[in-house]
């Protein structure tokens, strides 16, 4: 039971480290490409920047959802 | 970091750290977290508007990876969560309306804390009378490890008030095979509406209603009444963000930066209802309206907007 708690500590520890890396790349990427864009958006064009937030928000859960998954499945299967 | 659209400097970790806590509340609780997640925001310096709506747009993307992780679990009553949605926004906009009035009628502040407190308090004392006297009753069964599939089989002391609602024959009659109960359409859009209507006049998701309700009035079992009501919430809250948004009142990076770290958490949070048996996710839910509660007196007291 200790070992099993040690072993999922672990993997959670490691999917934390690997995730903080891709949301730092993440941030300077993305959010910088976008930053300027969005703001046009915003100030210029509310119906379509609104239509965007939702998309933006929306795909971000889908396919940080999807990283979080493999990344933990890999690292479960790596240290089983 | 310089965030343009709402001309505010925040420390992205900061807004991480703030997601990574809400999200853990969320994805076990079934809430929103609008009572951490404005006040957090306000604290950065960021204009009230903004925090309200940027808190609706991070609410959606944390409620899709909450919802789609129940639904992996069995814990989303799909049919239930889309006949609610229907309810929680016509009740969202009877709740702004009611703000526009006292907006005019210029007492609004007061009005709306008040009720707040009496609202958050009494979902507190209720809730901690019920999952005591539930987890008294059920002391024997409490005690021993709680197996996933065993933790979901709910018990409630208000169980006999909620069978008497259940019985209203009132139709149309709605069969929820998920959930397990048959119910009169009505009284699931009246859930809905009383939810939706605190959701427009207190802000945020309302969670810390609807949840509740859809246990004591519903019947439904608490696992399921997470999940349900986390995708209930994407709905309702997508609809929140597209009217904030088209007013100027959403700052969308803002709100995927909270969301990154609020991923992790939400995955946290499912996870642990599965080792927590109905009535003790219920006891555990208590301390989180009185913070709402406690944050409300403060802005009494002070004349602090948090």
């Amino acid at each position: 039971m200790k070992q099993d708690t040690a072993k999922s500590l672990r993997v959670f520890a490691a999917e934390l480290a690997i995730y903080a890396v891709l949301v730092t790349g993440y941030f300077f990427l993305v959010l910088h490409l976008l930053g300027n864009w969005l703001y046009q958006l915003e100030t210029q064009h509310r119906i379509l920047y609104a239509v965007v937030a939702i998309l933006l928000i929306a795909g971000q859960a889908v396919a940080l959802d999807a990283v979080t998954t493999v990344l933990f499945r890999l690292l479960r299967r790596r240290w089983r | 970091m310089f965030f343009p659209i709402s001309n505010s400097h925040i420390n992205p970790l900061y807004l991480v750290v703030v997601g990574f806590v809400i999200g853990i509340l969320g994805g076990f609780f079934g809430v929103g977290g609008s009572f951490i997640a404005g006040p957090a925001l306000r604290l950065m310096g960021v204009d009230w508007n903004y925090a309200v709506g940027t808190d609706l747009a991070h609410i959606v993307g944390k409620s899709i990876v909450a919802a789609r992780k129940h639904r992996t679990l069995g814990n989303v009553d799909m049919k239930l969560g889309m006949i609610m949605a229907l309810g929680t926004i016509g009740g969202a906009e009877g709740g702004a309306q009611l703000i526009q009035a006292l907006k005019r009628a210029g007492n609004v502040n007061t009005v709306v804390s008040w009720v707040a407190i009496v609202v958050y308090v009494g979902i507190s004392v209720f809730m901690l009378w019920e999952s005591h006297t539930t987890l008294r009753l059920h002391k024997g069964r409490s005690r021993r490890t709680v197996q996933a599939a065993e933790s979901k089989v709910d018990h409630s002391a208000f169980g006999p008030v909620t069978k008497k609602i259940q019985g209203m024959k009132i139709w149309p009659m709605i069969n929820l095979p998920t959930s397990g109960i048959r119910i009169s359409l009505w009284i699931i859009l009246s859930v809905a509406v009383v939810g939706g209507f605190f959701s427009g006049f207190l802000g945020g998701g309302a969670g810390y209603i609807r949840m509740p309700s859809m246990v004591y009035v519903l019947g439904v079992p608490t696992h399921l009444a997470v999940g349900t009501d986390l995708f209930e919430i994407v709905i309702s809250a997508s609809y929140g963000t597209f009217t904030h948004a088209i007013k100027g009142n959403v700052d969308i990076l803002i709100a995927l930066v909270m969301h990154t770290g609020a991923v992790i958490g939400t995955q946290i949070g499912v996870v642990a209802t599965q080792y927590f048996a109905g009535p003790k996710i219920r006891l555990a839910f208590v301390p989180l309206p009185l913070i709402g509660a406690a944050i409300v007196i403060y802005t009494l007291l002070t004349g602090q907007k948090l």
